[in-house]
């Protein structure tokens, strides 16, 4: 116990010396303004968080010395499993039935979210299934948005001849700039593909005469077999309202791009789920665990590593071409490294290589910013912290996804 | 008139590729201790600016006024905090995460670079800051007219001196040293070093203290020259300072700094006859070939990997 309060006493004078000078006093202009109390408050508060840690793990250390020989899985746990299609089927309906009633705000919100999960799903077959950092898949996101503006502004794409043409492109990218760069170790991919992001952006950002860059691109919104979701339709199509006969909504747009999100992370999972259990999923998850055993046993890691570059690619265009439907603009701003950094974190936070646990991780890191709009300027710093705890303390992420080591299902 | 644009842009890059090599040691010393990139290094760099920007502030409040001391005051403190932070990001980011997969410890890395960014920014704003120039005064050379003439600045010469004299004490500390000894030995294998009495948590928590170091005396000398600076620098200039490292040959300490001449010289250049608005573009896109093509860099040895 006394060690364990010297111990929280020394970090609390460690933190004091590093927070006192920049939380201490704040640059204003050429002098400085004082703000004595908040390096004291941070350095208690680390103090006590450093005695409960270090308490807990001395505590810790007598339970395992008589820990039970088996522990049972929790009754939630085993309640889940066993209503597991109950539980889809309702949250299957919960997410149909959602956007007739939330308002335009939160639906915007809530398409938003949509297009987080496709973007996690899409750097989940990178990062979670194939081990690989990508640190610049916030690029390929810009790909399939530019994809889709630049496509109608010189080529008149609608948004369907988009979807597809922005995938591909951005599969292109990713292949092109993959391709050399797989041979390379994990830490070297990371800090290229963050190259390749900034590459992306500043190219989009000052290449004026072809993207307008920081003025950005308008984008239409798209319609459906024809029908359009404006007030007034162009001639020779009629407008959704006009055709159900109801009185015209902005909503209808809005809930017709979030039903289509819905089925386009649906057929995502299911061709995730599919993959997984083929010979190319279960090749990513082994060249994560040991690529030199894989090469020994006669895998092509970079083929099978440009595979998954490739498809997290392809699902980053498509969610920058939802992206820019859903706001009728686009420009450079949205595609900075921030982005990267907080689709990395809902990985991270749902647990690499889990499906199940990336959805519910990018609707929550989607949604809790919105709700606690009022501190915005912390989400930075709790990302952040997030990553690092995460990382220390489940690498595998709240609901990690380890294969089992024997399939249960042929055994009685 | 093109002559002396190149010479401007030659000695302007040597100044810029002074600096790179000066943050580019810290992720070449990483990176031969525990093979990883330290994302958090370009954030230390942003912190060191901002603390000599305070602790400017501060001596010039207690009344110092003679410009000498006052730099070099502020330069030893600013490297005696940074150093902590530096520490402070192994012992957080890195420690824990000794054994764990590989994957790991980067993210870790990338989240306690966020922190420190978003730290800095609430705590002392998202606007740029600046500090009042100290060093005043410049050379000119090959005068031939009232346009054409080549300015050094005595800033400049104070920031390549400087790194000339911070390398050497360096190399000298790594060479001659029992602690310098200690992390060439685990540089070349870490395992063995530790069987062999060798404190290898010790050594890396030391090597992050010297590469914070560094970074430390480049932010001083940047920030007293450029004078301005927010908490979003440390981001591109990381990646350009790894791209010295790695262009030199990562892992090889006279590599960093010669990397950094090179890089910084190509990118002046690039600047003064192409195009200012892409030479980010230009050195990202530089990182991308060196890695491609010579991925051991100028002088570096390729790794043969043992299984």
């Amino acid at each position: 116990m006394g060690s364990v309060l010297r111990e929280a006493l020394l970090t609390g004078l460690i933190a004091l010396l590093l927070f006192a000078p920049l939380t201490g006093v704040s640059l204003s202009g050429y002098t400085l303004e004082g703000h004595w109390q908040r390096p004291l408050w941070l350095a208690g508060w680390v103090v006590l968080g450093r005695f409960a840690l270090g308490w807990l793990l001395s505590r810790r250390r007598h339970v395992v010395a008589h820990a039970r020989p088996h522990r049972r899985p929790s009754l939630l746990a085993s309640w889940i499993e066993a209503h597991r299609t109950f539980l889809l089927l309702a949250m299957f309906v919960v997410a149909l039935i959602l956007p007739w009633f939330i308002g335009k705000y939160w639906l915007n919100v809530a398409i938003l979210a949509w297009i987080y999960v496709l973007l996690a799903l899409g750097l989940n077959i990178v990062v979670g299934l194939a081990g690989l950092l990508d640190l610049g898949f916030v690029a390929f996101y810009a790909v399939g948005a530019y994809g889709y503006a630049l496509g109608f502004k010189y080529l008149d794409l609608s948004f369907w001849t988009a979807l597809p043409f922005g995938a591909l492109l951005a599969a292109c990218f990713g292949v092109m700039l993959g391709f050399p760069v797989l041979r390379m170790h994990g830490d070297y991919l990371a800090i290229v593909t963050l190259g390749f992001g900034e590459i992306i952006r500043l190219v989009l950002n000052n290449w004026m005469e072809f993207t307008g860059g920081p003025n950005g691109v308008r984008v239409p919104f798209p319609s459906f077999f024809g029908i359009e979701f404006g007030r007034k339709a162009q001639p020779g199509h009629v407008t959704v309202h006009e055709y159900f006969n109801v009185p015209f909504s902005n909503e209808y747009r809005d809930i017709f791009l979030y039903l289509l999100l819905m089925i386009v992370v649906g057929g995502l999972v299911f061709v995730i789920r599919r993959l997984r259990r083929m010979p190319l999923g279960r090749n990513w998850e082994a060249l994560r665990e040991d690529e030199i055993a894989c090469r020994s046993l006669g895998l092509q890691p970079v083929m099978v590593k440009l595979s998954a570059f490739g498809l997290g690619a392809m699902t980053g265009g498509v969610g920058g071409v939802f992206f820019a439907a859903s706001q009728g603009f686009v420009n450079p701003t949205s595609f900075t490294f921030m982005e990267s950094a907080h689709i990395l974190a809902i990985v991270i936070l749902g647990g690499m290589g889990s499906t199940a646990g990336v959805i519910v991780a990018a609707v929550i890191l989607t949604v809790l910013p919105e709700a606690l709009r009022d501190f915005a300027e912390y989400r930075g710093l709790l990302f952040g912290c997030a990553m690092v705890l995460m990382m220390v303390w489940r690498p595998r992420g709240l609901m990690g996804a380890r294969r089992a080591r024997f399939d249960r299902s042929g055994v009685a | 008139m093109s002559f002396h644009i190149l010479v401007q842009q030659a000695v302007n890059g040597l100044v810029l590729g002074s600096v790179y090599g000066l943050i580019a040691v810290g992720y070449t010393m990483v990176y031969g201790i525990i093979g990883m990139i330290n994302f958090a290094h370009g954030d230390v760099y942003m912190i060191a600016a901002y603390l000599t920007a305070i602790f400017l502030a501060a001596l010039t409040l207690l009344g110092i006024q003679s410009p000498p001391l006052i730099i070099l005051l502020v330069l030893l403190l600013t490297i005696a905090c940074t150093a902590l932070y530096g520490w402070s990001v192994e012992r957080i980011a890195y420690k824990p995460l000794r054994h764990s997969t590989r994957l790991a410890p980067l993210i870790s890395a990338i989240g306690m670079s966020l922190i420190l960014q978003n730290y800095v920014r609430l705590s002392q704003g998202a606007r740029s800051q600046g500090t009042p120039t100290l060093i005043h005064g410049s050379l000119r050379l090959f005068e031939n007219g009232p346009d054409q003439f080549v300015q050094i600045t005595y800033a400049q010469i104070l920031i390549v001196v400087t790194a000339v004299i911070g390398m050497a004490l360096l190399w000298y500390w790594i060479q001659a040293t029992a602690m310098g000894r200690a992390c060439r030995a685990v540089q070349q294998d870490r395992i063995m070093a530790a069987l062999l009495g060798v404190d290898t948590d010790r050594v890396i928590s030391v090597v992050f203290v010297l590469g914070a170091s560094m970074a430390a005396v480049a932010g001083t000398l940047v920030t007293f020259n450029y004078g301005s600076f927010d908490f979003f620098i440390g981001f591109v200039i990381g990646i350009k300072a790894f791209t010295a490292a790695v262009l030199g040959g990562i892992g090889s300490l006279p590599g960093a700094m010669l990397g950094g001449l090179v890089l910084g010289l190509a990118e002046s250049i690039f600047s003064g006859f192409v195009n200012t608005d892409y030479k980010d573009v230009f050195a990202f896109s530089l990182l991308v070939l060196v890695l491609i093509f010579r991925p051991s860099g100028l002088l570096g040895h390729p790794e043969v990997e043992k299984v």
